[in-house]
């Protein structure tokens, strides 16, 4: 047995070295893989670089699999998702998978971002690295969108016109630039071909060859040491110093400290795994067909915050807003290791970046929660399908009940809650007696203003009365109707002493 | 080495380093510097069909002269749109193209205000392009997206749009209602499918509020 044993390893030892002498690359690689790293950076806090690598790997095995039945034509890429949801073995997991993994790429890749950002390792002598690594966040951000429109249903075709409309924004060259992202002067076969191109051959390629750059200059400069305060970066001494704790604090990268970035990338994986098979695949939603209006738009989770800023500009700052701000963003992300490359690393001595992600995650967190439920956009079906809540038409007259049909008819409830059912766009009406006075209500109504369209061509002067006298009634809980301080003014002469404000309103009336 | 049958090409500097060599070889290298050259002229000449097919989709083929891309598209006889009424219709795009399927349909809004005059609306709402949806009773175009709202008009009543719905060119032949479309219709490109003086930007301040009343002079072909 011992002898067959000896000779299976020399057969494999001899195996090895015969193609090791042609290939020339195992013992290379080995070499890199094992090089040592300061004993401090073996840490959990590591792990989210690797991580976003074994993701990208996930997300191209999927794909390449997606792609044997996917068809990228305008004409039948949505029918090859419903079958590959509905009609391929496992279609719907794999979709399933490419889709969650997706998310779970985005979002991995930000907190590497972060944790870079706050322990300083984007600073002297990996400039470099990190500016790469802001393109990868683009290139991953920018394989999210166009592999939303890949899924090509109503979202993914009313989303590409989100983005030709902000195209048409630029100055000068907004026409042809439409028609540059579109592939043609409106959407269709050719819009889906171009994004399919930038999808599957163009931003993945670049992708992986600038993660190849990024993980090549990680190995070049070795992973960054743990940060401690008042340990200073300094461009004429940094180097030496890595070199003297890896020296003396060193350990192999394979195996001592990789087995943490094994044990995460695994988790990652199954947390993907199970998501998807607990979540299933992302739509299709409705098919692709831009004479069914009856839709809501809404892009995917990763871009919920940036449709939510849309919401918020106003016209007079949008196009700027929209076309500098991420060229500012942008550069601001890619300069900042030159301009602030020396000094802190760690994060108890740089409040102004702790306050900066604090900031810029809160910001995107409440951006996001809001996109999840626009309360700027109308709600279509509001003014047909809620009730009137039963409490505004107990002891009210005809002519009120009148007003509260009127409410309703005139689509009031698309944009007005009344006891939090309804619109969010404009005001909630349960108080708006006690806002407003009636003069200033008819005003609003048939004017407008204040982001309220008017209405005066819409509605006649019985339907005002009853409306207004409708509106009249909504009070609130316990709270008197809004006066017109100025009206008592107007009707009180200078060399006459004011009269009390009761007197007023019966002269009023 | 020395054992090695010398190569009738090679010369006497086989002694010194590589970069020697180079430097002794100025033919060699200035064949390089040549060589170069030669594959940037390549390279740039090649350069011509590859970004003109990039580039292929920005120049306008505009068979239609000042009109733009595009063509006169029926939309049905004039009495299916009765008078005082907005309607939603859906045409086939005559720019339709191999593969394009049901994103070759589109759909517009067609008002018409008095016998012989018409206003007809792209569904894209003019902030970002989503498709407005239209209520007669409180005459009002309502955008899904962010909340953009138009009078009947089609002006700008609310919301983040700057300026009205955008406008299709029309005309009536032979009692054919008939529009001007080609065009998915954006800030860039309303210019080709609505009225050309129609100013773009149309922001009311809240002190002088929207006369809904006014109508837009239409475009008659």
């Amino acid at each position: 047995m011992a002898g067959i044993k000896d000779r299976a390893t020399k057969a494999g030892l001899a195996t090895f070295n015969w193609v090791e002498s042609r290939l020339g690359l195992i013992k290379t690689a080995w070499g890199f893989a094992s090089h040592p790293t300061p004993a401090n950076n073996a840490s959990w806090w590591y792990v989210f670089g690797s991580a976003a690598t074994v993701l990208l790997m996930l997300q191209i095995v999927t794909g390449v699999l997606l792609a044997l039945v996917y068809s990228p034509s305008a004409n039948e890429a949505w029918s090859s998702l419903n079958f590959l949801n509905h009609n391929v073995t496992l279609g719907w997991y794999l979709r399933a998978i490419h889709g969650w993994g997706s998310d779970f790429m985005i979002a991995i890749v930000l907190i590497h971002m972060v944790q870079v950002f706050l322990f300083g390792a984007f600073k002297f002598p990996r400039e470099l690295t990190w500016m790469v690594g802001v393109l990868l966040l683009l290139m991953t951000l920018g394989m999210a969108f166009t592999g939303q429109v890949m899924r090509f249903d109503q979202d993914a075709y009313w989303g590409l016109g989100i983005g030709a409309s902000i195209s048409s924004r630029v100055p000068l060259i907004g026409a042809p630039l439409v028609h540059m992202v579109l592939g043609g002067p409106t959407l269709g076969g050719a819009t889906l071909s171009r994004f399919f191109t930038l999808h599957v051959f163009v931003i993945p390629g670049l992708l992986l060859a600038s993660v190849g750059v990024h993980i090549w200059m990680t190995l070049y400069h070795g992973v960054s040491d743990w940060p401690m305060p008042g340990r200073l970066v300094k461009k004429a001494t940094y180097v030496e110093e890595y070199h003297e704790l890896t020296e003396k604090t060193g350990i192999p990268f394979v195996p001592d400290a990789a087995w943490k970035d094994a044990v995460f990338a695994a988790a990652i994986i199954l947390a993907v795994m199970a998501t998807a098979f607990f979540f299933g695949p992302f739509g299709p939603g409705g098919p692709p067909d831009p004479t069914i209006i009856q839709t809501a738009p809404k892009p995917d989770f990763a871009f919920l915050w940036i449709y939510a800023v849309l919401a918020f500009l106003p016209p007079s700052i949008e196009t700027p807003v929209m076309l500098v701000v991420p060229v500012l963003a942008i550069v601001g992300m890619l300069l900042l290791p030159l301009v602030n490359g020396e000094g802190e690393r760690h994060w108890a001595k740089r409040p102004v970046a702790v306050l900066m992600v604090s900031v810029i995650a809160v910001s995107l967190g409440i951006f996001t929660r809001l996109g999840t439920y626009t309360p700027w956009s109308p709600i279509m079906s509001a003014w047909s399908g809620d009730a009137v809540p039963p409490q505004y038409l107990h002891g009210r007259t005809p002519l009120e009940r009148q007003g509260a049909l009127v409410l309703q008819n005139k689509q009031c409830r698309n944009c007005h809650s009344l006891d939090h059912i309804g619109g969010q766009r404009g005001p909630a009406l349960d108080d708006v007696a006690s806002q407003l006075t009636e003069d200033q209500i008819i005003r609003q109504v048939l004017q407008g203003g204040g982001n309220m369209p008017a209405y005066g061509n819409a509605l006649n002067p019985s339907e005002t009365k009853a409306l207004t006298q409708f509106l009249e009634t909504l009070r609130g809980p316990e709270l008197e109707p809004a006066v017109d301080a100025s009206r008592k003014l107007a009707q009180t002469s200078e060399v006459k002493r004011p009269t009390p404000p009761s007197q007023t309103l019966r002269a009023a009336r | 080495m020395s054992e090695l049958l010398k190569h009738p090409g090679e010369s006497e500097t086989n002694t010194l380093s590589p970069e020697a060599k180079a430097a002794a070889h100025s033919r060699r290298a200035f064949l390089f510097k040549l060589s170069l050259l030669l594959n940037g002229a390549v390279g740039a000449l090649l350069a011509v069909p590859l970004v003109g097919y990039l580039l292929g989709p920005t120049m306008r083929k505009s068979s239609g002269g000042d009109l733009g891309v595009g063509a006169w598209v029926g939309l049905g006889p004039v009495n299916e749109f009765p008078v005082g009424e907005t309607r939603l219709v859906d045409f086939e795009s005559p720019v339709k193209s191999l593969g394009d399927g049901e994103t070759g349909k589109v759909a517009c809004w067609v008002r018409r205000v008095s016998d012989q005059q018409f206003q007809v609306f792209a569904i894209n709402c003019a902030h970002l392009g989503c498709p407005v949806r239209w209520f007669s009773e409180s005459k009002l175009f309502m955008c899904p997206c962010h909340g953009g709202a138009y009078y009947e008009d089609g002006s700008r009543a609310s919301g983040p749009p700057e300026r009205g719905l955008f406008e299709y060119r029309y005309k009536v032949d032979n009692g054919t209602l008939t529009i001007h479309a080609g065009e998915l219709p954006t800030l860039a490109t309303q210019a080709r499918c609505s009225e050309k003086d129609k100013p773009l930007v149309q922001i009311q301040s809240a002190a002088t509020p929207a006369t809904p009343g006014k109508e837009a002079e239409p475009w008659q072909g």
